[in-house]
């Protein structure tokens, strides 16, 4: 095993963590595109995919977790959606769209709520000393 | 309606008990259980699409809370006269019960809410050709109301990612 492995939580936490999160992702991205018939939205979706992110950062610890999500990639995909947004509310003004928006809404919101609130706890998890005179 | 009344009674003991027990941690559970029972509230209240937001906003907020910054010390000011902190509380409380007892004289009774805007959207949805009345409130109505939701979060999020940066924090030896 390499020293990542054996950051974090016990063993039972991290099998029940790789065997749920996927589930936890497919819901949250589910409540989000049945928003419109269900209960549920773009925003209840994308805080649950946060958690799924949050899941797998409290089981193995951050560095598993920044793998498999890159600050980069955070960024970027939390601006372009918020463009897409932009792009598609502003377009309701003038009377037309080229995308659907029963599915491009929720999605883009999703992706704002759920990468930006993982983006805050990286943030404030990086940003606490306890936590690096710990490791 | 008893249990919305039970729930408020224990949204309001649990508030008080969040900002006056000593213990850091016990005052954020004690926020939590205030969360749950709002998001128990709405589902009395037959809203299953906010008690489902709420509930998970709410343990994300409680995650975020324990993990994040309650480890750190914070320093906590007790200063200040206990008279004026009283009085200025005591004034404040009158002016707020005051002005809202006014305010809430206006309101429709609870459970029979106008139907003005609303009787506009229920007779005109079925013309915009979406799947349900839901649906077209929420997309088309009402979507320069959701980009305004998710400016605010935007904006949230840009401000704590400047302010919680690496780069431009200063060293200590």
């Amino acid at each position: 095993m390499s020293p990542i492995q054996e950051k974090g939580m016990s063993l039972i936490v991290k099998t029940v963590t790789k065997l749920t999160v996927g589930f936890i992702l497919l819901y949250g991205v589910y409540v989000a595109l049945t928003g419109h018939l269900s209960p549920g939205g773009g925003f209840a979706g994308g805080v649950i995919v946060a958690l799924a992110f949050i899941h797998v950062m409290l089981a193995f610890g951050k560095e598993v977790a920044l793998r498999r999500l890159r600050s980069q990639t955070l960024r970027v995909s939390i601006g372009v959606s918020a463009l897409i947004f932009l792009y598609i509310v502003m377009a309701g003004f003038s009377g037309r769209s080229i995308f659907n928006c029963e599915i491009t809404i929720p999605i883009c919101e999703m992706a704002i709520v759920g990468f930006g609130l993982f983006a805050i706890f990286t943030a404030l998890v990086l940003l606490s000393k306890t936590d690096k005179d710990a490791e | 309606m008893i249990e919305i009344n039970l729930l408020l009674i224990f949204m309001i003991a649990g508030a008080l008990i969040a900002v006056r027990v000593k213990d850091l941690l016990s005052s954020v559970i004690a926020v939590g259980a205030v969360g749950i029972a709002l998001s128990l509230g709405f589902l009395i209240l037959k809203a299953p699409d906010l008690a489902m937001m709420q509930l998970v906003v709410e343990i994300l907020s409680l995650i975020i809370l324990i993990r994040a910054t309650i480890r750190k010390d914070i320093p906590f000011s007790m200063s200040g006269g206990w008279t004026f902190n009283t009085s200025a509380t005591i004034v404040f409380l009158a002016l707020f019960l005051a002005v809202a007892f006014f305010a809430l004289k206006g309101m429709p009774v609870f459970g029979n809410a106008l139907m003005r805007v609303s009787g506009a959207y229920i007779t005109q949805s079925p013309a915009l050709g979406a799947k349900n009345i839901v649906a077209a409130i929420m997309l088309n109505f009402r979507a320069l109301d959701t980009l305004g939701e998710a400016t605010v979060l935007f904006t949230a999020i840009v401000g704590v990612l400047a302010v919680a940066r690496k780069i431009g924090h200063k060293k200590e030896s």
